[in-house]
Order: C-alpha cells, then sequence, then structure tokens
C-alpha cells in the first residue's frame, strides 16, 4: 500500500493569517523614507520653474499680474519671445533670469510644449470700468481708431482674435494687467521686436486712456471653449506691409 | 647748516617728484622690429595654430565678458559692474577701427601679461590680468590667432562709467604695486604633469581666483586664500571655497564630481547656478575631458581648511518651525525630506557648501529667483526650480532658507528678513 500524504489545502484561517503576516512583514520592510520621490523623466516636471507661474498646462495665472496664459499660444511666438527675453529685446527680470541658461533646441520644445497644451480658456476679473470705457474699447478693437492711424486688433490677430499659426498671438484668455502692461511696454521699449516693429508703432499712436479701454474690453471677453490660433491658410487679408510678421506671417 | 638742510629738502621733493613721474608715464607704443611682424604675420595664417586659439579662448571665457547681450561674440558693447563703477568691455574683434584690427602681437601680450594697454596705459584689473599673466606667450599667440580670425564688427566701446577717483588710470600704479606681480605660470617639477596643467588652467586663462577668492575693500585679491570662496563685488553671489579636503567648500568631492560639474552643469554634489552656470555654458562644457581631469586633480589639492567653529553651542533659530513647515510644503518634493535631492537631477541641500557659505546670499536669491541647471551637451534639458519671490514673503523666506542652512549636517548662521528683501531687488542679469 502506498502512502499518498493527503493533499489537503490548509485551512483557510492559516491562509488568512499567513497573507496578514507576510504583508505586515512587506509594510514593515517599507522603510518610511525621507528620501526625494523618483522624479518623472517628462518635459512637465523639467518646466517646474514655468509653470509655478504660468499654471500647471500654461493656462495663466488667476492673478491679473501673474503669468499669462501661454497655453495654445502659437508655437513660433512663443519661441521667439523666449529668444527676446535671452537677448534682452524684451525685458522682465524673472523671465530673463529663468531662460537664461537654455539652448536654441531646449527653448524650441519648451515652446512646443505650451502651444499644444489644450486647456480650457478662463474669464479673468476686469477692474470696474464703466460702460462707456468697455464700449470704447470694443469699438478700438473691432474698428481701430482711423483718426489716429491706429488699426483694428482683429486686423492682424484674426477675426477670432486667437491669433495665427506660426508667429501671431491671441489677445484673448489674458488678464487687463498683462495686456494693458504690454502696450505700455511696446511704448517703452521694455518689450521690442526687430525692426520696424508694428505693436511698437501702434501702442505709440494709442492713447492712454485707449490702452485702457482695450484691455479692460479684451480680459471682458469670455473665449468659447476649443479656442486655438487659426492655421496660417484661414488669413484672408494680408497683414499691414509694414508688419514685422509679414504677409507670411514668419517674420523675416 | 640750515640752508644746507633745506637743500636736502628740495632735492628729495624733486626726488620724489621724478619717481611719481616714471611710475606714472605711459610707456608709449611699443617699437616694432620687421622681422617679429613677420613672424607674426605668419603665425596668424596658422589654421591649427587659430584652431588652438578658438580653445584657448573658450576657456578663458573671454566672449563672456566681451560680448553684449544679443549681441556680436567678441566684439565688446556690455558694461561690467564693479564697486568702482561700470567699465566697459572692449570690441576685440579684428575691426582696424573700433577692434583690435590694428594691434600687433606683442601689444596683445603685453596687455595680457602686463595689463597695459595699446598706448602702454595700465589698464583696469577687471580685465583680469592678475590672472592671465600667467598664461604663456604660445597661448597668448593662439589667442591672439583666433581673435584675428573673427569677422570683424564695427562697433565703439561704450563710454567708461567709473566713478572718480577710480576713473584717474594713474591710481591704479598704486593698485599694481599692491596686487599684480607679471609672471607666467612656472611648472611645480614636484607635481605630475596633469596637476601643473590643471593649476595653469585654474590660475591662468580659467582665472578662477577672480570670483572664488574673496577681495579686499580695494578690489585687491587677498593674498594666501588662493580659491577659499568670497563675495562676488557687484554680482551679488557667493563663489564658494573649492577645496574638496576638510572643513572645504567642496569637502568630499570627488575628481568626477568636478568634472560633471564642469562638464553638464550638474553632479551628484551639487549643481551650477547664478555666474557659474553662465561659466559652465560658455566655457566648461567645452572643455575636454583630460583639461577637465587636470582641474579637478589640482583642485583636489587645494589644503584642508581650518574649520569655523562656532564658539557658542550651535542654537537654531526661532523660526525653525514655520521654516520647517514651508520646506515640507515647497522643498522636499523635488529635495527630499533629508536634504539629499536626487543625484544629478535636483541638488542635494545637505552638505551644500551654496546653502552654508557664509553670506547665506545664494541660498537667498537661488529661492528667489529659481531657474534652470545651464543647457550643455552633456545634459541638455535640465530640471528647473521655481522662483519664489512672487509666492512667498520676505519672512517665510527667511525661515524657509534658515532652515535649510541649520538642518541636516548645516550649521549655518540664519538669515534675516531685511536680508531677503535686499537681495529681492538685486537685478537678476
Amino acid at each position: 500500500m502506498t502512502i499518498s500524504a493527503p493533499r489537503r489545502s490548509l485551512p483557510r484561517a492559516v491562509v488568512v493569517l499567513l497573507a496578514f503576516c507576510l504583508c505586515t512583514a512587506a509594510l514593515a520592510a517599507t522603510p518610511q523614507s525621507d528620501a526625494a520621490p523618483p522624479v518623472p523623466d517628462t518635459l512637465q516636471q523639467r518646466v517646474v520653474a514655468c509653470t509655478s507661474c504660468h499654471g500647471s498646462q500654461g493656462e495663466g495665472s488667476p492673478d491679473s499680474l501673474g503669468g499669462p496664459r501661454l497655453a495654445g499660444k502659437p508655437a513660433g511666438y512663443l519661441l521667439q519671445q523666449l529668444a527676446y527675453f535671452q537677448s534682452g529685446q524684451r525685458q522682465h527680470a524673472p523671465m530673463e533670469y529663468v531662460v537664461r541658461q537654455l539652448s536654441p533646441a531646449y527653448l524650441r520644445q519648451i515652446a512646443e510644449y505650451f502651444a499644444k497644451q489644450d486647456v480650457p480658456y478662463r474669464k479673468l476679473a476686469v477692474p470696474a470700468v464703466s460702460e462707456e470705457i468697455m464700449r470704447r474699447g470694443e469699438e478700438l478693437v473691432l474698428h481701430g481708431d482711423p483718426s489716429r492711424a491706429v488699426p483694428a486688433c482683429d486686423s492682424c490677430h484674426g477675426a477670432r482674435l486667437t491669433g495665427f499659426e506660426p508667429m501671431m498671438p491671441g489677445v484673448l484668455g489674458l488678464s487687463y494687467g498683462y495686456i494693458s502692461q504690454q502696450l505700455v511696454s511696446w511704448r517703452t521699449h521694455t518689450r521690442a521686436a526687430e525692426g520696424p516693429y508694428c505693436m511698437g508703432v501702434v501702442a505709440n499712436r494709442m492713447r492712454e486712456s485707449d490702452i485702457n479701454a482695450v484691455s479692460a474690453w479684451l480680459a471682458n471677453q469670455t473665449p468659447p471653449v476649443g479656442m486655438h490660433p487659426q492655421p496660417a491658410s484661414a488669413r484672408t487679408e494680408p497683414l499691414p506691409g509694414w508688419c514685422v510678421m509679414g504677409s507670411s506671417g514668419v517674420t523675416p | 647748516m640750515n640752508s644746507l638742510r633745506r637743500w636736502w629738502w628740495v632735492l628729495a621733493m624733486l626726488a620724489v617728484v621724478v619717481a611719481v613721474w616714471l611710475a606714472l608715464r605711459p610707456a608709449g607704443r611699443l617699437p616694432a622690429s620687421p622681422g617679429q611682424r613677420d613672424a607674426d604675420a605668419a603665425a596668424l595664417k596658422d589654421l591649427a595654430l587659430i584652431k588652438r586659439g578658438a580653445y584657448l579662448a573658450t576657456i578663458g571665457d573671454c566672449a563672456a565678458c566681451h560680448t553684449a547681450r544679443g549681441g556680436q561674440p567678441y566684439a565688446g558693447g556690455r558694461l561690467l559692474a564693479t564697486p568702482f563703477g561700470d567699465v566697459p568691455a572692449p570690441n576685440i574683434t579684428p575691426d582696424p577701427a573700433t577692434g583690435i584690427g590694428q594691434w600687433r602681437f606683442d601689444e596683445f601680450w603685453r596687455a595680457l601679461h602686463r595689463g597695459e594697454g595699446r598706448q602702454g596705459e595700465p589698464l583696469y584689473p577687471v580685465f583680469s590680468y592678475t590672472s592671465f599673466t600667467k598664461v604663456t606667450r604660445a597661448d597668448a599667440l593662439a589667442i591672439f590667432a583666433y581673435l584675428n580670425s573673427l569677422r570683424p564688427v564695427n562697433q565703439p566701446d561704450l563710454p567708461s562709467g567709473l566713478d572718480f577717483p577710480y576713473n584717474v588710470r594713474s591710481g591704479l600704479v598704486a593698485w599694481r604695486a599692491l596686487y599684480f606681480k607679471p609672471g607666467v605660470f612656472k611648472p611645480d617639477p614636484a607635481k605630475t604633469a596633469e596637476w601643473n596643467r590643471g593649476a595653469y588652467l585654474v590660475q591662468g586663462l580659467g582665472h578662477c581666483n577672480e570670483c572664488h577668492t574673496e577681495r579686499d575693500s580695494l578690489g585687491g585679491i587677498k593674498k594666501d586664500q588662493h580659491l577659499s570662496g568670497g563675495q562676488i563685488p557687484a554680482l551679488d553671489w557667493y563663489a564658494p571655497d573649492l577645496s574638496t579636503q576638510a572643513g572645504g567648500g567642496l569637502a568630499g568631492w570627488r575628481a568626477q564630481d568636478i568634472v560633471d560639474l564642469l562638464k553638464t552643469g550638474q553632479s551628484a554634489r551639487g549643481a551650477a547656478f547664478g555666474p557659474m552656470a553662465d561659466v559652465v555654458r560658455l566655457s566648461t562644457q567645452h572643455l575636454t575631458d583630460a583639461d577637465l581631469q587636470a582641474v579637478a586633480t589640482y583642485l583636489q589639492s587645494l589644503p584642508p581648511r581650518a574649520a569655523a567653529a562656532p564658539a557658542a553651542p550651535f542654537a537654531r533659530a526661532a523660526s525653525a518651525e514655520q521654516g520647517g513647515k514651508l520646506y515640507a510644503q515647497h522643498c522636499a518634493d523635488c529635495h527630499g525630506m533629508d536634504g539629499n535631492g536626487v543625484a544629478a537631477v535636483y541638488p542635494p541641500l545637505n552638505g551644500n557648501t551654496s546653502v552654508t557659505e557664509p553670506s547665506g546670499i545664494n541660498a537667498i536669491r537661488s529661492v528667489l529667483l529659481g531657474g534652470f541647471a545651464p543647457a550643455t551637451a552633456g545634459y541638455p534639458m535640465p530640471y528647473s526650480m521655481p522662483p519664489f519671490a512672487r509666492q512667498l514673503s520676505e519672512a517665510e523666506i527667511a525661515a524657509l532658507v534658515t532652515y535649510i542652512r541649520q538642518s541636516w549636517s548645516n550649521q549655518a548662521d540664519a538669515v534675516q528678513p531685511d536680508e531677503v528683501r535686499l537681495y529681492r531687488h538685486t537685478p537678476a542679469d
């Protein structure tokens, strides 16, 4: 007679007990580590110096004087601005310091990263301005001021005001503080481009009160969901000859 | 007897006047011998020499000062800030009108080796001839050949912004008597060739002493404090002690850590930031592996430093609790609660000389400014740190920096909100 070992399964209680012991042992073996967690090998992780002010997806700071929206801006435009911060043609000390050590290739990757972010626009707080000022802002954005040879915003930035690929930025989803600050910067040459630079010309033709009106009206718009810069081919009217972006939409 | 004494007095005064005139008179243009001119002209066409000169000019980081931001390389146009006023860096492209197109090599050599301009006038020591004097004549010729191979750029130098009395060049005679002794580097036969190469690069072209050694109130490099660290005048950063031995700023750094930092901007022990990030990006990342190794070998031979033993037992700042909370919230995700960072990604703060250096400037400004390590060929996509200038108040930053300076193995002085306020407004460039 052969003796066969009884093929009995372990009692359920033993299994549970064993599992419990193993688990607690495993837990005890996991050190309560003070070490930094592993670092994701992603561009998102690399650019925290950008996103801490511009939002985790480049959606912009909710603070009117915080970092402006970058998400969805044309990559060519973003890259050009990063290069201007490096060369000092555009001045803002914190940005100049942050971009200082980066190579053209890395800047391009960062520009493309923010350009492809797809995050809803949001409306930002607008200082209380009168209806009259809002109407003046709307007038300027849609029709310009022929008496001062100020073109309408939408004649270059597009009928939807969301810009064109690859260089023309949109002007919606930006704060009142940011827009007005940029228009002033064009006038004071702390924001410049390779000359002749159209925005410098336009900003210098505007009244100070008009800068306020345009900024308030633009910041007060609620951009529809899913708005993006239009492809360069969507442009129906040529840009003014003196515009730095040129009729091709590319910086000459 | 009385009249004789008076005559002595007059003679003594005359002697002083003559001595001062001899000392102050410009040495004047150098005479040129036709033979020398031909030899120089031949050298300027030697392609191998030009190539070597390009490498040497990169080690010397000449372009960093002699290039305006966004401007043509080596064409000058940059104002160099000093505590005595701004000094314009001249155009050193071979433009005959505004650059060095009409310079002969012996004039270039005299500038580099003796700190004297083309007319023999003493040059301002913001041009680091105190270091460049150690460069050999052969290397100087290569650099001169390279500069002459550049495309000439017509760009007049900016006017000097030096304050009185520093704008009077003859005042430099006294300064030079105190702080400058011309002399090419003399190899130490008792040391290896690698050590000597490293010493030559660090003390000469690399001009590391110009930042990494403390200066006195006259702007002179303190003697006998070779590479022991100092605050960089006008830049408001602290260049740390470079000794890797006990008590040194780089205590415990292996040769490989030094090589890594100079080549890639990152190492297991720390990252390059502030002005050193510029130096790595523009200069040291381009050094050959042999030269990097030589520099590391030399730095590792710097002597141990006397430990600055705190007289009183070390006391933690009262704000430690607030600092600890801020650290856990804003810093620990990258630098770890243990302060050890992630090797070659996020620098350790524990035992990091840039955290514990005496002034506290580096830690304060790093927290204020954030930023990227330099993008280099060896590390093309560095990670970054957020700027906290807008997020945190001066009191919060002071508490946080003090916590970092007094945690783990760190035992440095607390920093005050006033210091944070001061550096919040120093320009980032």
